[in-house]
């Protein structure tokens, strides 16, 4: 089993003094897999990934990455794996070329030069490879931060919030270029806070306050949530929405341009709570499709009671 | 409108100042300490009339005036007679290996010549290499001298020394070394350890701060470079760099200086790249310590002004209290210092300063281990 697993984690935990950041974390993930890794601010992703690819020694916790024992080979697992930080950590004071040679000289590549002209061609940047990395846009950073993390060819490809800052053309542009990276075989796993980037993903994971709440593809995740979601289409006066929030059975209400979305587990009462409205002159009612947002909000919702 | 100067908002800046400033312990710390801790070290160590120099004296005679002088050097508290050499060749090379600032000779006619009153005479050999660590001492040394043979005879020592010792005593003074008593020699081969040990450690205490600073220090590590790779390629391009200063600062104090340099130009570059490897070792050292650029600066400036000061390059070195020269046995930079003086001022060979070219040499394990241990290869 653990030879198809790129990942295979258990019990994944990390203190920092007395906080527990990260708790009990298992991580599965299948080779040539795309896993999504989402969660609020805080909540353990960026520790994760780094205890994942041996930058943080974990408090407890074992397991494989790539094959190699998480706790005791991490220098063979930085050779196999690429990792990708949220800040752009190449050198700004160094051109394109040079920051590739650094890092093809650092994996030992062979030859050297060759392997940078291929990174250059690939990225389209041969034509700008004097220039100083400093001065490229956020865009560009983020390709070239990635073209250099899989200039080694690594079988495991970590990337924390590779897509922050980035214009949607761009972010565009970079899901294809996983995808195709992917389907060459490679493993990603991909923390994010944007649900459109989640649906992207193979398999999605969500933690929140250090703990792994729900694993699964998207509509896996979106069942096992039990949430029912209604769509109220015209104008409701503030009042009303004040009222509906109050009323049992409602978790969510949230407005979506002209429409608003009222979310709660119990189908009986969420239609119950309804019901009023539905004889209201203008509204209209009809079952609409629970999101992954709407997901997330309760399981943040329901993580931060259980962590107060 | 607003006023042009608000109580209110001064005290929310200053509220501000205090809190970031409490935050930054390293940076309270030295702000309090730095001041207390110099003070008590500088104001007790410093010493600009330096007494219990080391000294020898060489009595070729056996006679009563003889030991009279002897015994009242000896006893005086300028200078500490440790050694008794039996030969002038064993004084000799005492003072080339620096273990001695003062040789005194007492020649095998000093008590026929006392007697017949016949200008006696007494040599003082002075390591002139320091200047100001020669000259207090041997005007002290015509006084003490000068009663110890009055008692001898049996004379009342007269109220005034310098007539008494004019007319029976006299003494000849060879400032050895350095006979014109130029300071420049000896604070020019002495500038180059200083230059060296500026430079060299505080661009190397900047080493991974920098990277830490940058955020590149995380995409290092998770990079296969391993710590002893990252201390070295950090380290080693600073060794060029003090090879062009060596090379600026014993041209200028050949040229512009006219300093002698007496000694195997081979054995002073060897000297001086154990120093730089140990300079640049120390500044990594502190690199692993600082978590920002300004502690690292801080660092470095609190290590470098006790090195200066107790290192005997500002200040006669024999002159300071006991404590405050084993203190200063700590620092690199006081055994650059009597090696470079010794090959360039005495013409030294490795015979005669090895044992400090041992001690220099130790430095560089002993930074590169504790470099070593404090690196952190994850992000901890």
């Amino acid at each position: 089993m653990s030879a198809a697993l790129a990942i295979d984690v258990r019990g994944m935990t990390k203190r920092f003094g007395k906080r527990t950041v990260v708790d009990d974390v298992d991580l599965a993930v299948a080779t040539g897999e795309i896993v999504g890794f989402l969660g609020p601010n805080g909540s353990g992703k960026t520790t994760t990934i780094r205890m994942i690819c041996g930058l943080l020694r974990p408090d407890a916790g074992e397991g494989t990455v790539l094959g190699l024992d998480v706790r005791t080979q991490s220098a063979e697992i930085k050779r196999q794996v690429g990792y990708m930080t949220q800040r752009f950590s190449f050198y700004e004071d160094l051109t394109i070329a040079e920051n590739l040679t650094f890092v093809a000289r650092l994996y030992e590549l062979d030859p050297v030069d060759e392997a940078v002209a291929k990174t250059l061609d690939g990225l389209g940047l041969t034509s700008r490879k004097d220039q100083l990395a400093g001065t490229l846009s956020g865009g560009w950073k983020q390709r070239l931060a990635l073209a250099a993390c899989i200039m080694h060819q690594p079988k495991l490809l970590l990337l924390d919030e590779p897509t922050a800052g980035v214009d949607p053309k761009a972010r565009r542009e970079f899901w294809d270029e996983i995808h195709r990276l992917a389907g060459d075989g490679l493993t990603v796993l991909v923390s994010t806070h944007y649900m459109d980037e989640a649906e992207r993903c193979h398999r999605i994971g969500y933690i929140a306050y250090g703990r792994m709440l729900a694993t699964g593809t998207v509509e896996e995740v979106v069942r096992g949530s039990g949430l029912v979601t209604f769509v109220v289409h015209g104008a409701l006066k503030p009042a009303q929405i004040r009222s509906l929030e109050a009323t049992d059975g409602v978790e969510q209400v949230a407005p979506f341009g002209a429409t608003l979305h009222v979310v709660g587990t119990d189908r009986g009462k969420l239609e119950a709570a309804l019901e009023p409205l539905k004889r209201e002159a203008g509204i209209k009612v009809e079952p609409g499709e629970t999101s992954l947002e709407d997901v997330f909000i309760k399981f943040m919702t329901g993580a931060q009671e259980r962590a107060a | 409108m607003i006023a042009l100067f608000s109580p209110r908002r001064l005290g929310a800046i200053l509220a501000k100042e205090f809190v970031q400033m409490r935050r930054d312990r390293i940076t309270f710390a030295m702000m309090l300490a730095v001041p207390i801790v110099q003070l008590l070290l500088f104001g007790y160590a410093i010493n600009n009339d330096p007494r219990g120099l080391p000294a020898a004296v060489l009595a070729l005679g056996q006679d009563r005036y003889t030991r009279a002088v002897v015994s009242a050097l000896e006893v005086s508290n300028y200078y500490r007679f440790g050694e008794r050499p039996q030969s002038a060749a064993e004084a000799e090379s005492l003072m080339a290996k620096g273990e001695i600032s003062f040789l005194v000779t007492i020649p095998s006619d000093f008590g026929t010549r006392v007697e017949r009153a016949d200008e006696p005479r007494i040599l003082v050999e002075a390591d002139a290499t320091d200047p100001a660590a020669a000259s207090g001492a041997v005007s002290a040394l015509g006084t003490i001298a000068s009663r110890a043979l009055l008692r001898a005879q049996g004379r009342e020592p007269v109220t005034d020394p310098a007539g008494a010792s004019g007319d029976s005593l006299s003494f000849v003074v060879h400032r050895r070394y350095n006979p014109e008593n130029i300071t420049q020699y000896n604070i020019v081969p002495g500038l180059l350890g200083v230059i060296l040990q500026m430079t060299m450690v505080m661009m190397t205490a900047m080493a991974l701060t920098r990277e830490i600073e940058r955020g590149t220090m995380e995409n290092l590590l998770a990079m296969p470079a391993t710590a002893g790779e990252i201390m070295l390629g950090k380290v080693l391009p600073y060794l060029a760099i003090g090879a062009v200063q060596v090379v600026i600062v014993l041209g200028a104090a050949k040229l512009l200086f006219a300093v002698p340099f007496l000694g195997g130009l081979g054995l002073l570059l060897t000297c001086v790249l154990v120093f730089v490897l140990a300079l640049v070792l120390l500044g990594y050292t502190i690199s692993t310590v600082a978590r920002t650029q300004l502690q690292a600066m801080q660092l470095t400036f609190f290590f470098f002004l006790p090195s200066l000061m107790l290192s005997g390059f500002m200040f006669p070195f024999a002159g300071m209290p006991g404590w405050a020269q084993a203190l200063g046995e700590l620092f690199p930079l006081t055994h650059f210092l009597r090696i470079i003086r010794a090959i360039m001022l005495k013409g030294a060979g490795l015979s005669d300063i090895g044992d400090e070219v041992f001690y220099l040499s130790l430095f560089v394990p002993v930074y590169a281990g504790l470099a070593l241990m404090r690196f952190r290869s994850t992000l901890d």
